[in-house]
């Protein structure tokens, strides 16, 4: 089977030494059923048109490219963003949710479960479950329902039903574990919808492959503009989804690739390779193995793991790996904000705090940044970190 | 065969039924005194969990039982050093996630659990497909690696996985994370029928199995039960160890 961007498919479900399947016997067929029915899928014209069809005239695509006239010249160089912001739901979300929610339809499954972290994986998958008639139910930390309440509502209101993820940090690790388990009791009937390239073979492929509709994209977008290729392309890394949407398209080309986590959850700026939610990948963990909670005041990349094939992007250095701290995140939420009258979600302001604090080296460089998603999400919350509430400011890195 | 298999194999050729109960390492604080008193209450092997911060096969008991310990700062290396001082008579078997075995890497890992005396691995996240290097040096030091076979297993790879057991095969009763359940499930009775007609190995099912008259029930078939949550959850309730051992011993009243 051909990829759909420049990267390469995993070989046995692994990317280099990355990837795999580490999960109970009880779920290894149900991955091999979706690995089947996703290549099937994935290899039909019929499918293909049904699932472009949907991302135009559901989800609203192509997403244009924005040119950042003021933001660009206060900083010296060419911004471009990638506005996936613009995607019904507003995020990229919606690209791998349409395609995930379409197998499962393909497949006879009725019931759906997704966890999300800052409710915008929440917010697609329960929007493709009403669309399509399933039943759907999102796992949440608890601390991301109090700081993502916005996006809880927006999921209750599409008839979906949130169930909070109590134990742990409360945050997008404890969801993932809470959805895998409901999985493990229901696999029979349900799909998982996972919301991130990682979890175990086939997800990391089959995410990536529906987000690479963002590097195609981009990459006649730029190749129309710029005569070619950005210099550089950044993106924000959580699970690293809409990194390696927007990657696929540039990956092997003479762009530079750039991920950027924040650093209380860089999985590959300070984490060991290891293994959790079913597959070996970089991990913020302690001396024994045992998972460290990580803290971002993006609930979105909130995690202490990440996507296997952003670890084998990293160990062939074929991609970058950058972090940034809070502090710099909301003051690059705000810029973007007053400068180009877009407000962005705190997840794709990483990308930009890091532009904005290398802009000394990117001078004269064309940078486009994959703007994976709009800020009212994050309105509520950062008005309250701009008042000084504890609470707020408690979900900002210790 | 390694001791553990072996050992598994004769109680079986002697007519006995096989009772494995699963404690948490590192939790309660007197956890060691209930190896020891597990063991009298007739115990032929014994499951001793490593906490892992994340169990995705475990329910809400385990899960508890598997926070207090880390909460209380127990790590693999103190539970195999406590291990290792124990004087018990009936096999040990390491119950814990991939991760842990990966950190401490898999020749360390097999060198540790031998120096603790222990002679069998449970790894519920280490599919057969990813589990054939450590069973290469789990065997290197006579310890079983032990695979779990589930309802949702095809045919075809329930006769995989039997063949790449070790130990005993681990049936899983029920489809579904650890926990105590009311009922029997129907799917513990059909696995171990479906996996006892595959192999000769020792075929235990654990998950799910609560009660003395479940055990009873599902031995009419399987070899042998694993009960976990159930033993446990009386540890949480009372804050003593005496209830787990109780019941551990009122199912083995019941098993023979
Ligand atoms: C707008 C936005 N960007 C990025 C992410 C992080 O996910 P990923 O790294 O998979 O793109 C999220 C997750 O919630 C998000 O909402």
């Amino acid at each position: 089977m051909t990829s759909s961007g420049n990267l390469s498919n995993p070989v046995d479900g692994r990317f280099g030494e990355f990837g795999g399947r580490f999960v109970p016997e009880t779920l290894v067929p149900a991955c091999m059923e979706l690995e089947d029915a996703f290549n099937e899928a994935w290899a039909d014209p019929s499918f293909r048109s049904e699932f472009e069809a949907l991302l135009s005239n559901y989800g609203g695509r192509p997403s244009e490219i924005t040119e950042c006239y003021s933001l660009s010249e206060e900083l010296g160089l060419r911004l471009l963003l990638k506005r996936e912001d613009l995607n019904h739901t507003g995020s990229h979300k919606i690209n791998n949710v349409l395609g995930q929610t379409l197998l499962a339809k393909r497949m006879g499954k009725k019931r759906i479960v997704a966890e999300t972290g800052a409710g915008q994986h929440g917010v697609a998958t329960a929007t493709a479950a009403a669309y399509f008639g399933l039943e759907c139910v999102v796992y949440m930390g608890e601390v991301d329902i109090e700081r993502q309440a916005l996006n809880v509502f927006r999921m209750e209101l599409l008839g979906a039903e949130v169930r909070p993820a109590v134990s742990g940090s409360k945050t997008l690790k404890d969801a993932v574990n809470e959805a895998m388990r409901d999985w493990v009791g229901s696999v029979e009937t349900t799909y998982y919808c996972l919301g991130s390239c990682m979890g175990p073979h086939p997800y990391p492929h089959m995410v990536r492959e529906f987000h690479s509709v963002i590097g195609n994209e981009a990459s006649a977008q730029c190749k129309q503009l710029l005569g070619g290729d950005p210099d550089y392309v950044v993106a924000c890394v959580g699970g690293g989804s809409n990194a390696i949407g927007i990657f696929s398209g540039f990956v092997g080309t003479d762009a530079q690739l750039v991920g950027v986590e924040p650093e209380g959850g860089a999985a590959i700026g300070s984490g060991e390779p290891g293994v959790v939610h079913g597959s070996k990948s970089f991990l913020m963990q302690d001396a024994a193995g045992q998972v460290l909670e990580a803290h971002s005041v993006s609930a979105g990349l909130d995690y202490p793991g990440v996507g296997p094939e952003h670890a084998y992007l990293a160990e062939s250095g074929q991609a970058k790996y950058e972090s940034v701290n809070d502090t710099e995140v909301l003051a690059a939420f705000e810029r973007l904000a007053q400068t180009e009258g877009i407000i962005p979600a705190l997840e794709p302001a990483h990308g930009l705090a890091w532009i904005i604090r290398q802009a000394e080296e990117l001078k004269g460089q064309t940078v486009l940044l994959n703007l994976s998603g709009r800020g009212d999400k994050d309105v509520a919350q950062v008005q309250a970190i701009k008042a000084g509430d504890p609470q707020a400011l408690a979900t900002m890195r210790k | 065969m390694n001791p553990l298999e072996q050992h598994l194999t004769d109680l079986r050729a002697g007519g006995r039924k096989l009772l494995v109960p699963y404690i948490t390492g590192g939790y309660p604080e007197n956890w060691t005194e209930l190896v020891g008193g597990l063991a009298e209450a007739g115990a032929d092997a014994i499951e001793i969990g490593i906490p892992f911060s994340d169990p995705v096969m475990d329910g809400p008991t385990i899960q508890e039982s598997s926070s207090k310990a880390l909460d209380a700062g127990v790590t693999p290396q103190e539970v195999l050093a406590a291990l290792s001082q124990l004087d018990v008579d009936v096999p040990l078997i390491a119950m814990t996630y991939y991760n842990i075995c990966f950190q401490m890497g898999h020749e360390n890992f097999a060198k540790e659990l031998a120096k603790a005396g222990v002679t069998g691995t449970i790894l519920p996240d280490l599919s057969l497909e990813e589990s054939h290097e450590w069973t290469k040096q789990a065997n290197a030091r006579d310890i079983d690696s032990i695979l779990l076979a589930a309802p949702t297993s095809s045919d075809e790879r329930l006769k995989q996985i039997v063949q790449a057991s070790q130990g005993f095969v681990y049936s899983v009763g029920l489809v579904g994370t650890t926990g105590e359940r009311s009922e029997l499930a129907q799917s513990a009775m059909d696995i171990a029928r479906r996996v006892k007609s595959s192999t000769d190995k020792p075929v235990l099912v654990g998950v799910g199995i609560s009660s003395p008259e479940q055990a009873q029930e599902v031995c009419e078939v399987a070899d042998g039960v694993i009960v976990g949550s159930a033993v446990i959850r009386r540890i949480l309730d009372t804050g003593s160890i005496d209830g787990a051992i109780e019941f551990v011993a009122d199912i083995r009243k019941a098993l023979d």
